[in-house]
């Protein structure tokens, strides 16, 4: 048999047959982005050290039960009214805190019988194992809240001059360091570490009682 | 003169699309590579609850731990919340190993960064979650996240 040249194959289509594919992957893609609030665990502590004593007006504490509600320095409380007395607490400023240093910054009324200084204001919730999760979050939602807001007071009164066009000082800051990651921006590094010691977050959680 | 004969002026050359296949493949492989396949499918509710303070996880060095109420399809697993991790339901004091192994497959640089990453359903009661941390305590790996959708107002 005679040899025959075989025919080209016509690539026409092969647009078509790829532009199914990449609508396809198109529809397919979800680029999700997780986002949450990021805490520290504590770490198991074996000593035996017998733990310092904590003056009462330095603890706020905060208990959840299992309907939900919120007990808050012995009183019932809203949801909504929480932010506002932990930030009234952590930024009272009453006193002096362990070096002697009176706090200069804080803009609370200085209660003598509220916390001494935010070095040493702690906040402990404590919540019922029947607490639903979303009451949870939403309680820790509002006391990081309560932080960050006085942290980034505190930027923009000590960093607005680096960052004008910036509405949240604090937060534009800790965009940037994300930003250079890979680079160590070191002075910005200290400033963030500046005002984190302003207002050091200590948050602690107790565990619920077991029945 | 007329060696640079001017051709037939007037009706356009018709644009090739030679090319374009190739153009298109090269999207198509874009998003072939960027796509992740879901690895592990749910087999619990997972709706996370809301908040507004949050900050962004960076999932090279994480691991999800999953919890909720077993969805319709696994009704045999009961209606009290389990935990989740990869595609198994696991017990509480499974925890522990688990993420230490998922900490080991990270690399050397990564693994004293990892976070835990918790996707815990929103009906879901705080006593659990409260065991699994005491785990993560005892596996020592102290950073925790706690996923959720950002609040719109």
């Amino acid at each position: 048999m005679a040899k025959r040249a075989a025919p080209e194959v016509n690539a026409g289509s092969m647009a078509d047959i790829a532009f199914l594919l990449l609508i396809f992957f198109l529809v397919t893609t979800t680029i999700e982005k997780d986002k949450g609030l990021l805490r520290s665990l504590p770490p198991i502590d074996d000593s035996e050290v017998e733990p310092p004593i904590i003056k009462q007006k330095n603890l706020f504490t905060v208990n959840i039960n299992r309907q939900n509600q919120l007990l808050v320095e012995e009183e019932l409380m809203e949801l909504k009214d929480l932010r506002q007395a932990a930030i009234d607490f952590l930024d009272n400023g009453g006193s002096e805190n362990a070096e002697g240093q009176k706090c200069d910054y804080c803009q609370g009324n200085r209660d003598a019988a509220s916390s001494d200084h935010p070095d040493k204001a702690i906040i402990s919730m404590k919540h019922d194992r029947e607490t639903t999760y979303e009451q949870y979050m939403d309680v820790q939602n509002e006391l990081v809240a309560a932080y960050n807001f006085l942290r980034e007071r505190e930027a923009k009164r000590l960093y607005k001059k680096f960052y004008p066009d910036a509405e949240n000082v604090y937060r534009a800051m800790l965009d940037e360091k994300e930003k250079n990651q890979f680079s160590k921006d070191t002075i910005l590094n200290g400033r963030i570490e500046v005002i984190k010691k302003l207002y050091p977050m200590k948050l602690s959680e107790a565990e619920p009682d077991k029945n | 003169m007329s060696k640079f004969k001017k051709g037939k002026q007037g009706d356009l050359p018709a644009i090739s699309t030679a090319s374009l296949p190739d153009i298109v493949f090269m999207l198509l492989f874009f998003f072939m590579v960027a796509t992740v396949m879901r690895d592990s499918s749910l087999m619990i509710d997972n709706i996370l609850p809301s908040a507004d303070q949050v900050e962004k996880l960076k999932k090279d060095r994480t691991a999800f731990i999953y919890a909720g109420k077993p969805s319709a399809q696994f009704k045999q697993l009961g209606t009290e919340p389990v935990i989740q991790f990869n595609d198994a339901i696991i017990d509480v004091d499974e925890v522990k190993p688990s993420v230490i192994a998922a900490q080991q497959e990270l690399t050397e640089e990564l693994q004293p960064k990892f976070v835990v990453g918790l996707k815990v359903d929103k009906d879901t009661h705080a006593g659990l979650v409260s065991d699994v941390k005491q785990e993560l305590r005892k596996a020592n790996t102290l950073k925790v996240m706690y996923i959720a959708n950002v609040k719109t107002e």
